[in-house]
């Protein structure tokens, strides 16, 4: 057969090769040990040298076209091997992936943080004191006396008497910190107290522990104008709007003198309350300088430093800033109500990023 | 309290407005808490004359009304039996809603006759539950005349809630005064003309040292009428809810509102000899006024006659020597009694009544002989009869005091500038007596004399706040607060920022963090290592909330038992918050705990089904641990917990054996059962302030140090005592050699006979300077098998 015969007789069988095997098989077939390229080979030693030359040159040639054309069909296979595997190996990418519970923040601490971010700006650090306190911190020293008509109002929560007739008591409010503060610290003061504080009261808008913040400025300066500033400020800082009407109102605590009530202007659109818009007032917190008999009682003349005091509900401005209907659900720990109204772990509130 | 505008008029010559009058009153600090005018709910209701009143054609119990209105004559069908020709009757048109359906009526048709009109009942218009005829407008108004004004309901009422500190506001005319000061018009002037008494008062009275008294002022009256007292009186009281009684009564109760001061009147003829405020004897008793029976203490006041005691003092008076409809011989009580004495005894007996009300806030101890002359006044008016010359024993108590307001202690004080003529303009208004005359009589400031009946004032700063709220906290100007640094600096200590990254990381981590009450069940307590008797609320609200949690962990397990019975099997809760240990400061201790309950990984799709085990939450300690910036690879994992956990599977994590900083593990089964809470259920809780302060110096991180040359790594499989824990024979491995050896792992566990288990272990080589040699790392294999031989008895699985 001649060389040309051949050449077309082996690129026909690779053409016509069905899969890889086959290939292979041409291969072996034609340029294995005993394959027909390699068997003409074979007989290149005895020839002339000149027939030689020109056969095994042509040799050469078949053998590199066979061998190309052997290459180019097996990447063809291979092509489709992969195309077919690919296909084979489709999955559904709706199923649902590996579940990982998603966590969240309480409110209450979100609020905390947004707090603590505002006044942290303007140098107020956070103070704390036990929840168990005593009568003079919790009441004597905030000018409120035994025989005082507001200690009776205060709900008060009470440990049991100890030998020596005194008792503990849960704080009512966070200003044991005030006094605590102003005994431990020279001014100037600037203090926030966020924490914990109980009441024996339990109604549809009252749970026997609630949280608040408090504040303290104690100087030489400070005066209600400034008093007023940092909580119109804050308004608009913590409930994110632009401006916030405010409402102060003249009002009495034992340990601010003057003292007075702030509320704030609100709207209802749709259900939903917003803050900063329309007529309707909400009270929000009770603030005033603080009471000469307070700064004398936290160790400090009271001829010589003055200062302010407020105090609000963390849970109650939660509530009104995020919309959450029911105080008592605070404190429940239903994963359904902390899922929805908890937040991200990522979602840390920042002055420059924005608190919520 | 509660007063009305008419009322209020009697002693404010005003022209302001009702709502002018609502701000002005809080604006001075009180809060109005309700205004309750109908003139805007009723405009639409006017008064109509029944021309004729004739029976339905079609209805026997209706009847066809011809009614004369401001607008016309029309027709109107009415059900009313007591509908008839000549009344007067309150018509609304069509267009009017009826308060009580808030519906708007509309012109209709009843039984074939059109009605044009409805005339309504008390109960239609809100005024009463009388539903069985039509308003019958008694008084000679014109057809036309609106309803409130015919029925008396023009009258706005108003609520205030008054601060415990002002008992002066607990009386109209201390209201009045308050809205003068604030410039919405004129206080009138009181009358306080004493009346001359005809004859000495057969009842003398004496006032016990010891007793809560220490001015009683009498009278007695002869020959009074008494019986229900005129209809000025009966609707000025009903208007603010109080229910008229007689005349006398219902005088002493009209001072106490229009005056602030309570006053108390006995039926002469029913007191034995004379009377005298003392103590009570212990275990004596008293039929009061409401008719319950007290049983008092020798703490307590009485007013008592030579028998018995016949009230108790500034509280209630007694039932058997009150007034009634006969009596003719009266005898006028107005005394002072201690504020904190009369609030003990209030408190103590539990009875509420408007005298306790204002007599423990504190009254005005001046103006009790000028109130029995107002009443004695009312009296002989209303009743007739002649009065006494009073009687009085003890004396004024002195509450004379002055405080020096400086010119600039409102400006410096209250942040705004008052013209000072203003502020003594303001002080005067609210009856100080003030020394300055305005001019410049002293040139720091003003000595100001507190009136009597402001107990409350007692300094500058009172001062400053009468001036303030009088003449507006709306006008304070905001002032802007000093920036102490121009950039912020960090404001939080140490373990704040461990109490936001434990938070976070929790939440990271999947974590729902709760916030649950710091009370507990008692037995809650007791399984948790608490119920110590410094612990126990004394006044506890309910029996679930009786001790202060020793722990956070029974919170969160009870509430991972709730959920469950919602149908959330698979939860992780956590909380970061406060525990008890006793009732000191430092007893109480910032933690962050967790629970992890059901599967781990959930039936899914994927596959990897499991169930919480104790190595979740021992990660969980390790990842909050470091995320409080703590290397968690210095701290000693140690077995055991305290027992509330499974004794074989809980774990410490300590920095010694006294410095424990977080325990972790299953929740022992027995304490699952008692709270009724099915497992499996994982737990940790760490102690936060127990972690130490972060060692870090400088913000600069130790220089880099890695090398270019590849690590390998060798298993091998030990075979040990199962007594053996891993993290021995990985002490032991890693002691081999500290610098070549840069970690083990152990990656296998499985149990053989005989009490062994084969640990398998992969032990990273790190060559420093040149790769290891086939030698090297012989060498070193050799001397970890002969190290772990040693150290736990291991030797090499064949």
């Amino acid at each position: 057969m001649s060389l040309d015969a051949l050449e077309q007789e082996l690129l026909a069988q690779v053409s016509a090769a069905s899969d890889e095997a086959g290939v292979e098989a041409i291969r072996v077939s034609a340029l294995g040990k005993k394959g027909v390229i390699s068997e003409r080979m074979a007989t290149l030693g005895k020839m002339a040298p000149d027939e030689r030359k020109a056969t095994g040159a042509a040799l050469n040639v078949l053998k590199d076209k066979v061998t190309e054309a052997l290459t180019a069909k097996k990447v063809v296979f291979a092509e489709a091997a992969l195309e077919a595997r690919l296909v084979s190996e489709k999955i559904d990418v709706t199923l649902p992936v590996r579940p990982q519970s998603a966590g969240t923040i309480h409110p209450v601490s979100q609020v905390w943080e947004e707090v603590v971010q505002i006044f942290g700006d303007l140098g107020f650090s956070v103070a704390e004191g036990p929840h168990i306190e005593d009568d003079f911190h919790n009441f004597d020293a905030l000018n409120m006396p035994a025989d005082h008509p507001a200690r009776q109002e205060h709900d008060t929560f009470y440990f049991n008497e100890k030998p020596d007739g005194s008792r503990m008591v849960l704080r009512t409010h966070t200003s044991p910190v005030q006094i605590r503060t102003m005994l431990s610290q020279k001014p100037p003061i600037r203090i926030i107290a966020p924490g914990r504080t109980f009441r024996s009261d339990s109604d549809m808008t009252h749970t026997p522990m609630f949280n608040q913040v408090e504040a303290l400025v104690i100087d030489e300066t400070t005066h209600m104008g400034n008093l007023k500033w940092i909580l119109q400020e804050f308004c608009k800082a913590f409930f994110e709007v632009d401006d916030v009407k405010m409402r102060f109102r003249a009002s009495h605590f034992p340990f601010t003198e003057p003292s007075m009530e702030v509320d704030i202007n609100y709207s209802r659109e749709g259900g939903q309350l917003k803050i900063g818009t329309g007529d309707k007032w909400l009270e929000i917190l009770g603030s005033g300088m603080v009471h000469p008999n307070v700064i004398r009682a936290g160790g400090l003349d009271p001829d010589r430093y003055q200062g302010f005091a407020f105090g609000m509900g963390i849970d109650r401005i939660a509530m009104l800033k995020y919309g959450i209907p029911d105080l008592r659900a605070f404190f429940e720990s239903d994963l359904r109500w902390l899922r929805h109204y908890g937040f991200r772990s990522l979602q840390v509130p920042t002055l420059a990023g924005g608190l919520s | 309290m509660k007063f009305t505008l008419s009322w209020l008029k009697e002693h404010l010559d005003t022209t302001a407005t009702l709502d002018q009058i609502c701000e002005g009153l809080i604006g001075v600090g009180l809060e109005v808490e309700e205004v309750s005018d109908r003139t805007q709910e009723l405009a639409a209701f006017k008064v109509a004359y029944v021309l004729k009143a004739e029976k339905h054609p079609n209805a026997d119990k209706l009847r066809l009304c011809k009614v004369e209105t401001d607008t016309g004559v029309i027709q109107v069908v009415c059900g009313a039996p007591n509908a008839r020709a000549g009344m007067k009757a309150i018509i609304a048109l069509p267009g009017a809603v009826i308060p009580a359906t808030k519906i708007a009526l509309e012109k209709g048709s009843i039984r074939g006759q059109e009605s044009q009109g409805m005339m309504c009942s008390e109960r239609e218009l809100l005024l009463s539950e009388e539903h069985d005829g039509i308003i019958d407008v008694q008084g000679d108004w014109p057809v036309g005349t609106p309803a409130v004004k015919a029925l008396g309901l023009d009258d706005p009422m108003i609520y205030i809630k008054v601060t415990a500190n002002r008992p002066d506001a607990l009386g109209i005319h201390g209201l009045a005064r308050d809205l003068a000061a604030k410039g919405l018009g004129t206080l009138k002037p009181l009358d306080a003309t004493p009346v001359k008494g005809t004859f000495t008062s057969p009842i003398k009275v004496s006032v016990d040292g010891q007793s809560s008294c220490a001015l009683f002022v009498g009278r007695y009256f002869r020959g009074v009428k008494n019986g229900p007292s005129p209809a000025w009186l009966q609707a000025r009281l009903k208007s603010i809810g109080l229910r008229p009684i007689s005349t006398l009564v219902d005088i002493t109760n009209y001072i106490t509102f229009t005056y602030g001061r309570p006053l108390h009147v006995f039926d002469a003829d029913k007191v034995h000899g004379n009377i005298s405020a003392r103590l009570a004897k212990n275990g004596e008793s008293l039929v009061a006024l409401d008719g319950k029976t007290y049983t008092l203490s020798d703490q307590m006041t009485v007013i008592a006659d030579e028998k018995s005691a016949e009230g108790i003092a500034g509280i209630m008076g007694g039932e058997a020597s009150g007034c009634s409809e006969t009596t003719t011989n009266v005898f006028l009580e107005a005394a002072y009694f201690d504020p904190q004495a009369t609030a003990a005894t209030g408190r103590k007996l539990g009875i509420i009544s408007d005298a306790r009300y204002r007599f423990e806030r504190g009254i005005d101890p001046a103006f009790t002989q000028v109130g029995a002359e107002i009443a004695t006044r009312l009296i002989l008016e209303l009743c007739g009869g002649e009065a006494s010359e009073l009687v009085i024993a003890g004396a004024v108590p002195n509450t004379a005091r002055s405080f020096t307001l400086r010119k600039t202690r409102v400006k410096s004080l209250g942040g705004v500038d008052v013209p000072w003529t203003e502020q003594l303009r303001i002080l005067r208004d609210l009856g100080f007596v003030v020394s300055d005359d305005g001019v410049a009589a002293d040139d720091v400031g003003a000595t100001c004399a507190v009136p009597s009946w402001r107990p409350d004032v007692k300094g500058e700063a009172d001062l400053v706040e009468e001036i303030c709220r009088i003449y507006g906290l709306e006008n304070i100007p905001n002032a802007p607060m000093s920036r102490p640094h121009d950039i912020a600096r960090p404001v939080l200590n140490p373990l704040q920022k461990r109490m936001l990254a434990s938070r976070r990381m929790l939440a990271t981590r999947g974590f729902n963090e709760a916030l649950t009450w710091a009370f507990i069940p008692e037995a809650q307590a007791k399984l948790f290592g608490g119920g110590q008797p410094e612990l126990k609320l004394s006044n506890a609200i309910s029996s679930e909330l009786t001790d202060m949690r020793p722990s956070l962990l029974p919170n969160l397990i009870a509430a991972a038992g709730r959920n469950m019975a919602r149908g959330f099997a698979d939860l992780m809760l956590a909380e970061v918050g406060h525990a008890y240990a006793g009732d000191k400061m430092s007893d109480e201790t910032l933690r962050a705990a967790g629970i992890r309950r059901g599967a781990a990984v959930s039936r899914n799709v994927q596959g990897g089904k499991r169930d919480v085990d104790v190595f979740d939450v021992k990660a969980d300690v390790l990842a909050v641990i470091e995320a409080c910036g703590l290397a968690a690879s210095t701290l000693q994992v140690v077995s055991g917990a305290p027992a509330w956990f499974h004794p074989g599977r809980c774990g410490t994590i300590q920095m010694g054996p006294q410095n424990k900083l977080a325990y972790f593990g299953e929740i022992h089964p027995r304490v699952l059962q008692a709270m009724y809470v099915k497992g499996p259920l994982v737990a940790f809780e760490i102690v936060l302030n127990g972690l130490p302060a972060s060692k870090a110096k400088s913000n600069a991180r130790a220089a880099l140090n890695y090398s270019d040359l590849m690590p390998l790594s060798r298993d091998f499989a030990f075979v040990v005592d199962d007594k053996v824990l891993a993290a021995e024979l990985v002490k032991a491995v890693k002691g081999v050699d500290k610098v070549l050896i840069a970690d083990v792992n152990v990656f296998d566990l499985y149990k053989l006979e005989g009490g062994k288990i084969s640990l398998a272990v992969e032990v990273t080589l790190q060559p420093k300077d040149k790769t290891f040699t086939d030698a090297e790392i012989e060498a070193i294999s050799a001397k970890i098998v002969a190290t772990a031989a040693k150290a736990v008895g291991a030797t090499l699985r064949q």
